[in-house]
């Protein structure tokens, strides 16, 4: 059993009132300096947006919800163990949470073998998060290979960008 | 359901007086490699032999003229160029007048309408040496199966000329795609070969991906994201029923194909981020499992009598194309080429695989030997993938997708000597193609 910060405990109280918590995304909370969690006080926190550290826009915007892949590699680079580090932090603090973990590919390849490379980056992901100490209770995976993009360009700009992880949040305190 | 208007086929030979039809015209056109010179033919409307008739008339010569011309193999001399007047299928044919503007195959026909029956004759003219080709022959169907007759006209011309099977009578499911790239809603379609008849099989909630027709035709294997994960389902085209089939929880199915019996599923599990090939016995969902290593292993297409099994690995750095048994066990790679190589598709024919190649930023379609010798890449552009064979093993339909943020999937096909390459026309955008095997 892990003690949470008094901030994150009083935050997670504020939550359970909210219907839906980890379904907004609040778009406008990027423009607003992130809040990191017990630095600075509660008044002004908005529950489920983007400054409250247990919400997913806080998840995926100041943590971090993904990591990226150079082409055909399913090999963490330095950054994405960063931020995947970050990712196990805050999933052992909010336990409430499962993930689903999307793998993604660029454009260039065929339609199975990008499924599989997606797979791959999948489950880097997952053994990375694993290793962090997250129960693999709370983890899937599962690829989309080149159906997902994000980026549509055809070029390496675009292309970067979409070969990668997205760690999805599920669950959460409705759960 | 239209598209299952189920074709009461009944053929039978006209009971022409010069049944001395023993004696073989010597017209005959082989298809081969490099360049042919495509054989002239002529195929004037039809003669309506009742009222009801006049429209179906033109439109079975139009069909049937684009069947044949479509091939590449064969070319459409306009009526606008014709000397002779048709207007009776039982009168003598003034061959002379064909031999003036140079048509070297005539085929004529005669079609009556009876309330919702549909009666087709024909016959085939070696117009050279002025002799009927084969026997006349006569289709009974119904009006709205009147494409169905028009391509078994040409089916028929086709194999009488080149002495090979047709293909003109079959059907191909696809992916109809719509949307931007970043939003792209799939849903499967089935349509004529010729993309005609379009209806669609499911809606577009889900990812769907890759159909498969089963060796008959009667079903369809495809994957859908319908579960949250991709998982292969078996729609039966008669009844549109799907059911998902049997799948371990944390693991992923994709890339289905039939075994020639449709016994048979061979597809890929990714499990752990590893994806190997398994097959399955589709009645009693016991799957076994046909490659064990930490590459992967995808793509398998079965050879025609179910022994052997095509497929994609990269346990050699990229992604190569291998043979190994139906039950597994050791594999051969076959392709040596530059560039990856994926997707391949062993010929109904047996003689040749059908493949996607990716070299030097650019996609290819492309044919090998199944020993790996004499590639050959018939076509090029910024992504072409997933080709599928028609029925007798000369066309190959595939995957064209365009580049940039407008970037849209089309269906295009090619024959196997390249020089014939067009695109299909679907109401929406179109990827995967599978074609069926000819009709029944």
């Amino acid at each position: 059993m892990k003690f949470l910060p008094m901030s994150l405990l009083v935050a997670a109280v504020a939550l359970s009132a909210c219907t839906n918590p980890n379904r907004f995304g609040n778009d406008d909370a990027l423009s607003t300096p992130a809040n990191p969690a017990g630095t600075a006080g509660l008044n002004g926190i908005v529950p489920g947006s983007a400054n409250d550290p247990t919400s997913t826009a806080y998840f995926n915007q100041t943590v971090g919800d993904r990591v990226l892949f150079l082409i055909d590699q399913s090999t963490l680079t330095a950054e994405g163990r960063s931020t995947l580090d970050g990712q196990a932090g805050w999933l052992m603090t909010n336990s409430d949470y499962q993930a689903i973990i999307e793998g993604h590919a660029d454009e260039q390849g065929t339609r199975e073998y990008n499924l599989a490379l997606g797979a791959r980056r999948a489950n880097a992901v997952r053994e990375y998060l694993l290793s962090k100490g997250v129960p693999a209770s709370r983890l899937r995976v599962v690829s989309y290979g080149k159906e997902r993009p994000i980026e549509i360009c055809s070029n390496e700009a675009c292309y970067a960008k979409n070969r990668r992880a997205v760690t999805v949040l599920a669950g959460g305190q409705t759960s | 359901m239209k598209f299952l208007s189920i074709f009461a086929a009944l053929i039978c030979a006209l009971g022409l007086a010069t049944a001395v039809s023993a004696q073989q015209g010597p017209l005959r056109i082989t298809i081969e490699e490099g360049i042919i010179q495509p054989l002239p033919f002529a195929v004037p409307d039809f003669q309506a032999e009742t009222g009801e008739a006049g429209q179906l008339a033109g439109d079975l010569a139009r069909v049937i003229a684009a069947d044949l011309q479509g091939t590449g193999v064969f070319r459409e001399i306009p009526n606008s160029a014709y000397i002779a007047q048709y207007d009776d299928f039982n009168a003598p044919v003034s061959f002379p007048d064909w031999k003036a503007i140079n048509a070297q195959a005539l085929v004529t026909g005669a079609v009556s309408v009876s309330g919702n029956n549909v009666n087709v004759k024909f016959r085939v003219y070696d117009v050279v040496s002025g002799t009927n080709l084969g026997e006349g022959l006569q289709f009974s169907g119904t009006t709205d199966g009147w494409r169905r007759m028009a391509h078994k006209v040409a089916d028929e011309v086709y194999s009488r000329i080149t002495g090979e099977g047709g293909y003109f009578d079959s059907r191909v499911v696809y992916v109809s795609e719509t949307g931007p790239k970043d939003d792209r809603k799939k849903r499967l379609a089935i349509m004529d070969y010729d993309g005609a008849n379009v209806s669609y099989l499911t809606d577009s909630n889900a990812i769907v991906l890759a159909p498969r027709f089963s060796p008959s035709g009667d079903r369809v294997l495809y994957t859908s994201y319908e579960s949250g994960f991709p998982r292969i389902y078996v729609l039966d085209i008669g009844s549109v029923q799907q059911r998902v089939l049997e799948s371990a929880e944390g693991t992923m199915s994709f890339a289905p194909r039939f075994s020639p019996s449709g016994n048979t599923v061979v597809f890929s599990i990714s499990q752990g981020g590893n994806t190997d090939i398994y097959s399955m016995d589709i009645g009693s969902g016991q799957s076994v499992r046909l490659t064990n290593t930490p590459a992967i292993e995808t793509a398998p297409s079965y050879n025609p009598d179910g022994s052997q099994i095509v497929f994609e690995s990269d346990r050699s750095g990229t992604p190569q194309l291998y043979i190994m048994s139906a039950s597994g066990g050791e594999a051969r790679r076959i392709s040596f080429g530059e560039g990856r190589y994926g997707t391949p598709v062993w010929s109904p024919r047996g003689d040749l695989v059908a493949f996607t190649k990716q070299h030097a930023g650019r996609f290819h379609i492309g044919v090998m030997r199944t020993d790996g010798s004499e590639e050959r890449l018939l076509t090029a552009s910024f992504l072409d993938e997933g080709p599928t064979w028609s029925p007798n093993g000369r066309v190959i339909m595939f995957t064209r997708e365009t580049q940039g943020e407008g970037g849209a999937s089309s269906l295009y096909s090619v024959d196997i000597t390249g020089r014939v390459l067009r695109q299909v026309n679907t109401p929406e955008g179109g990827s995967d193609p599978s074609w069926s095997p000819l009709q029944q």
